[in-house]
């Protein structure tokens, strides 16, 4: 493990909680420079868009020493994926490289002939892709996957590289190494799939590694398993990476060296510990600031019955139970987040509370009142008072309507405004969620950019008049500047229209931000529920501590500390200090 | 595996249930007939004594679902009743002509589908090129033709003008295997076009699909020959969308062989049901109906059984 | 218009080949009476004329003019198969929208008497029925429509079903507009560009349909002009080396082309598909 530790340069070897382990890790690459294994010249990608080309990636260099993991980080249309596919000297369909040079040890990719390309790619150069539920094939098991590279390049025979891959899925902390190879795809769970595809990657021992984005499909839970399998594999054999994200906390635990990407060109580089403690550029500092927003938590008013209230709600899909039991209480100005990973049934409880699946037993209460289970059997007024957001917000506007029709129809319906009076509402409608409404009233969705869209739904629920607003996940499929943006408007909605929220999300730095109280749900059930602030300070239900503790932090050593902590049996060791 | 003996069984049920219930609407669409068969057959000059002395020897003053009974038990032991126009034994008219169509059709079939999913992968491979494009609009054109129209254009040149094979199908019984080949060939010709531009474009397409998707781009990635990445990664998945092409064209090929047989002379049971069709000889058209919707229900079951099996994700259930 | 013509002048080659002939065809029918030299069914000389500067592309069977009937059945032909799309959309589409969007037994119902029409190749189930009925248009267009609209039924379903689970859909039903309100606004809009592609593909299915049917003597009967029962009719020229009879089934395959480049062409411009 030392010998690795000092291979790599980079002081990351799980006790440097010293901030000068940052300055000196910055120093120690410059001063003894390394072998350079990649490295990328004025770099010009562009992409077909119709019929016409436009640059996506706009002369980007890039230097990449042996034994070390660059962190390419950016925002969606940066560029970072289309540049780490570039490494290995490919385009995507629709894609081209239209100019510079992608140095491998010393031959450029781009210049380089098909068959020396080929050579390179999956033995030298190897990817891990995204998804690895798409990324393997159905057709196939995976360890024949895995000794397909090797056999097919030459470098081993089929019995010796599937002995390797058995050491290398134990090394990876696969379950039943010996067997699991012999599985499809489609019989193994996302975060071993997800580790199986770092194995493949490594089955050649390749120089370098392309991540792009690994863990991005995964629960907080899965990702840090796969997050520590990744980063000491890559120890191990001293693999140079690249690890493309958009995760800055993530990034911090992963790299050596930070590059932040902005429309295709470079804004800011450097090494993990000087980029994360003093950013240089506006663009990074607000990156970094993203995380800092918290809303201001709002008294909740004595005595006042519940906007609404869930009472033992059980429910099912066909015969399969999915929500066992779940009760809680939503006040008026107050943002319930409802807090869980995938499948915890987080959503299934909106969808009771809206009536779109009436539950077996228990009742939801609107100001003290039952309403009908059923959505079909509740009246105008009881409609218009619970709207909702949802996360996609390109599916949840009707591509063909104008913004005019999207907000004009619910005024209509709910209100009966029409003419004028309407027009000038959606006027105030869009002013209020802070859009010029003679720019925006006449676009259709298509037009309108993803922080925008969502904006447009927020005005569609508003214009209904309603007390509570359910957000199912609303800022997750937006950047995260975007989405900061987002919660500050949801925030100051809130304060003015008294509105209550219940918000559903996986991710707990939005509850950091923006909730008052807090539920937790594991597999249908409240595990936990409380203020934020008690939520937050322990005791903690294990699972509650589990998750709390499994959220990656922008300190580099957090996950050092956490598995450490994990190992010494205390699952959410460093959170007190984080809170403080 | 249990899971997906499950799925083949229920297939196997639900295709049997299917003929079952087209036995029924075939065996019923008759009698949607305005007054009834005796009547027809007779004429309007016959007396009310004539006509119901020849519905008792019909059967037809019997119940409905008792005459169902009977026709469907008959059928299955290859009794088919009588010709009403003629008198003659139904099977005996459709067993050599059942022979000669399924003949024509597998003929068709040998040419056409290599050819096809030839020609579909390579323009699926060399997607964009001018072959591509040819490749597109021959097949664009081609399901456009009116079956007659490329059978009479094929006469024309290949029969007429340049006399190469016989205008007309003359095959009987006796006729030997290569005779009946060489005077088939002209009608099987136009059928392979007729079915080949389908096959082609379906093929291509589920080629295409399947090359975008992201374990191809893995394998490429994994420094994989594209020879291998086509027929390692690409043709197993492709297997299930292509088996059901085939299938589905095979069943149109069977029905498709009627036009065909007509403009050929061809001696088939498509051109039997039609002279059916012409003399309102119902019980031989009732006869055709089931032959050909079985053989079609029979093809298209065939096709989603293979698309079950060849499914990577259902034949290895977690 | 203006931006039609640009639309226009953006399109391929077979696009606007395509247009050209649809357009044609229109014309032709409309004008029938005005550019036919001789009526439908007037016998105008002896059987089997020649081409000449008097009939210009000779006389069929009975002594009629063939240009005059090839005129006449562009009205016959394209408007019976026109109406019966129609009538198939109509019926197809209608129930297609409904079953995505109520699903439960609806669908159910729909979907399973459907799948046995389906069980049954066209074509037979066409001549069985006919065989039963008696051939005449009415009884052409019903049948043709009712067995057509399956596919159509098919297709929209499908369509729908994609569009009905967009959450669009469910924040108007949580609004709690009507049934009607929700295909008509919500799901209909969407599901416009494959119906319409799909209307063109149908179209020629059922012209061809038609056409084998009449050239089996089974459609559209005598004396009424159609392409169908013209080829039928004149067969026995062919093996004479003579390509007059060829000239309707020509007309039957340039429409159809024609059709198939325009729908091409518009399923690349909708689904933006670059393949």
């Amino acid at each position: 493990m030392s010998d690795e530790t000092v291979k790599n340069g980079a002081g990351r070897d799980g006790s440097g909680h010293d901030g000068s382990g940052a300055v000196e890790a910055g120093v120690g690459r410059s001063n003894k420079p390394a072998e350079i294994l990649l490295r990328i010249r004025g770099l010009k990608i562009e992409g077909r868009s119709g019929e016409t080309w436009s640059e996506i990636v706009k002369g980007v260099d890039l230097d990449l020493h042996k034994g070390e993991v660059l962190g390419l980080i950016g925002e969606s249309g940066a560029g970072k994926s289309t540049i780490g596919l570039a490494a290995m000297g490919f385009a995507r369909d629709g894609c081209r490289i239209s100019g510079g040079s992608v140095e491998f040890d010393g031959l450029d990719l781009v210049k380089a002939g098909v068959r020396k390309r080929r050579r390179l790619r999956g033995s030298r150069i190897a990817y891990v892709a995204q998804s690895a539920a798409a990324a393997f094939n159905p057709a196939h098991k995976l360890i024949d996957q895995y000794t397909e590279t090797p056999v097919q390049h030459g470098i081993a025979g089929r019995a010796e590289s599937e002995r390797d891959a058995i050491e290398l899925y134990r090394r990876l902390r696969l379950p039943n190494p010996e067997e699991i190879g012999f599985r499809y795809p489609h019989q193994v769970s996302g975060g071993q799939l997800q580790r199986a595809m770092t194995a493949m990657a490594m089955a050649c021992r390749p120089d370098l590694i392309i991540f792009d984005e690994p863990t991005t499909a995964l629960d907080v839970t899965t990702q840090i398993e796969v997050l520590a399998a990744i980063r000491d594999i890559v120890q191990q054999f001293d693999t140079a990476a690249i690890y493309i994200t958009h995760d800055l906390a993530v990034v911090a635990q992963m790299a050596d060296r930070i590059m932040v990407l902005r429309y295709g060109k470079l804004v800011e580089e450097a090494p993990t510990r000087t980029m994360l403690s003093a950013p240089k550029k506006d663009y990074t500092k607000s990156l970094w600031a993203v995380r800092s927003f918290h809303a201001e938590e709002r008294p909740r008013p004595a005595g006042e019955t519940p906007v609404l209230a869930v009472e033992h709600v059980t429910a099912a899909y066909g015969k399969t139970r999915v929500l066992h039991d779940v009760s809680f209480e939503i006040h008026r100005q107050r943002t319930v987040a409802v807090v869980g990973e995938s499948g915890s049934g987080k959503s299934t409880t909106a969808r009771v509370i809206t009536g779109l699946l009436p539950p077996l037993e228990g009742r939801i209460l609107y100001k003290g009142k039952p309403l009908p289970p059923k959505f079909s059997d509740r009246s105008k007024e009881q409609l218009k008072t619970i709207q909702m957001i949802y996360q996609m917000a390109d599916t949840a506007m009707n591509p063909k309507q104008p913004v005019r029709e999207i907000i004009g129809r619910p005024l209509k319906f709910y209100l009966g405004m029409n003419g004028r009076q309407r027009e000038e509402r959606i006027r105030e409608l869009l002013s209020l969620i802070e859009l010029e409404p003679k720019d925006f009233i006449d676009r259709l969705p298509g037009e309108l950019s993803g922080g925008q869209k969502q904006r447009i739904c927020i005005a569609r629920a508003l214009a209904a008049e309603p007390s509570v607003i359910i957000c199912d996940e609303v800022t997750s499929a937006l950047d995260q500047l975007v989405a900061e943006g987002i919660l500050k408007l949801l925030d100051r909605l809130q304060g003015e229209l008294g509105l209550a929220y219940m918000f559903i999300t996986h991710d707990l730095a939005t509850v950091k931000a923006i909730a008052d109280e807090v539920v937790v749900m594991l597999q249908g059930k409240v595990v936990e529920s409380g203020p934020k602030s008690e939520m937050f300070t322990p005791p903690h239900h294990a699972y509650t501590e589990l998750l709390l503790s499994s959220v990656p932090e922008m300190d580099p050593d957090w996950l050092d500390e956490l598995l450490a902590a994990r190992a010494r049996g205390e699952a959410g060791g460093k959170i007190e200090a984080a809170d403080n | 595996m249990g899971k997906i003996l499950v799925m083949v069984a229920q297939r196997l049920a639900l295709g049997l249930l299917t003929l079952f219930i087209v036995s029924l609407i075939i065996f019923l669409s008759v009698e949607l007939l305005p007054g009834d068969l005796a009547q027809e057959i007779l004429g309007q000059g016959a007396t009310p004594e004539t006509v119901a002395v020849f519905r008792h020897q019909l059967g037809l003053d019997l119940p409905a679902h008792i005459r169902y009974l009977h026709w469907l038990g008959g059928m299955l032991q290859g009794d088919f009743g009588q010709s009403l126009a003629n008198k003659r034994d139904i099977a005996e008219l459709i067993s050599g002509r059942l022979g000669n169509t399924l003949f024509l059709a597998g003929l068709a079939a040998v040419i056409s589908v290599p050819l096809a999913l030839t020609l579909g992968i390579l323009a699926a491979l060399y997607r964009n090129t001018f072959f591509d494009r040819a490749v597109n609009v021959f097949a664009l054109s081609s399901v456009s033709f009116p079956e007659f129209f490329i059978a009479y254009v094929l006469i024309l040149f290949l029969a007429v003008q340049l006399g190469w094979f016989p205008s007309i199908s003359n095959i009987g019984p006796n006729t030997e295997f290569f005779e009946r080949v060489y005077r088939s060939l002209l009608p099987a010709l136009t059928l392979t076009l007729v079915v080949m531009a389908h096959m082609m474009r379906m093929t291509r397409a589920a080629i295409i699909n399947l090359m975008a998707s992201p374990y191809i781009e893995m394998a490429r990635l994994k420094g994989l020959t594209p020879r291998r990445v086509i027929l390692h990664h690409a043709l197993p998945n492709a297997l299930s969308p292509i088996i059901n092409v085939v299938a589905l064209n095979l069943a149109y090929l069977v029905v498709g062989v009627v036009v065909v047989e007509v403009v050929f002379v061809y001696p088939g049971l498509g051109q039997l049901m039609v002279d059916s069709v012409s003399k309102r000889d119902i019980t031989v058209v009732q006869a055709c109906s089931l032959i050909f919707a079985a053989t079609y229900v029979l093809l298209n079951l065939t096709a989603d059984v293979l698309s079950i099996v060849s499914n990577p994700r259902l034949m290895h259930a977690r | 218009m203006e931006a039609a013509l640009k639309l226009l002048r953006s399109a391929p080659a077979t696009a606007i080949f395509g247009v050209t002939v649809i357009v044609t065809y229109v014309l032709v029918a409309i004008f029938a009476h005005w550019l036919a030299p001789y009526g439908e069914t007037q016998i105008v000389g002896a059987e089997y004329l020649p081409w000449s500067d008097q009939y210009l592309l000779g006389t069929d069977n009975l002594g009629r003019d063939m240009l005059s009937r090839l005129i006449f059945g562009a009205r016959n032909t394209v408007g019976i198969a026109f109406l019966t799309t129609c009538l198939a959309f109509l019926l197809g589409g209608l129930t297609g929208l409904l079953a995505a969007t109520l699903r439960g037994w609806v669908d159910q119902l729909f979907s399973r008497a459907i799948d046995v029409l389906m069980a049954i190749p066209a074509l037979i189930f066409a001549l069985l029925i006919l065989t039963v009925v008696g051939t005449s248009i009415p009884a052409l267009v019903c049948v043709i429509a009712v067995l057509e609209s399956t596919r159509v039924y098919r297709l929209a379903r499908a369509v729908a079903m994609n569009i009905v689970v967009m959450d669009f859909v469910e924040v108007a039903r949580l609004r709690g507009e009507g049934l009607a309100w929700i295909i008509r606004r919500e799901i209909l809009p969407n599901a416009l560009p494959p119906l319409v592609a799909e209307f063109g593909l149908r179209f020629c299915f059922v012209f061809l349909f038609i056409s084998a049917l009449s050239f089996l003597g089974l459609g559209i009967q005598p004396p009424t002009a159609d392409w169908g029962s013209m080829v039928r009719e004149n067969a026995t020229l062919i093996t004479f080396g003579d390509i007059t009879p060829l000239l309707p089934a020509a007309a039957i395959a340039l429409l159809t082309v024609g059709v198939n480049f325009v729908v091409d062409w518009f399923l690349h411009k909708t689904s933006g598909l670059k393949t």
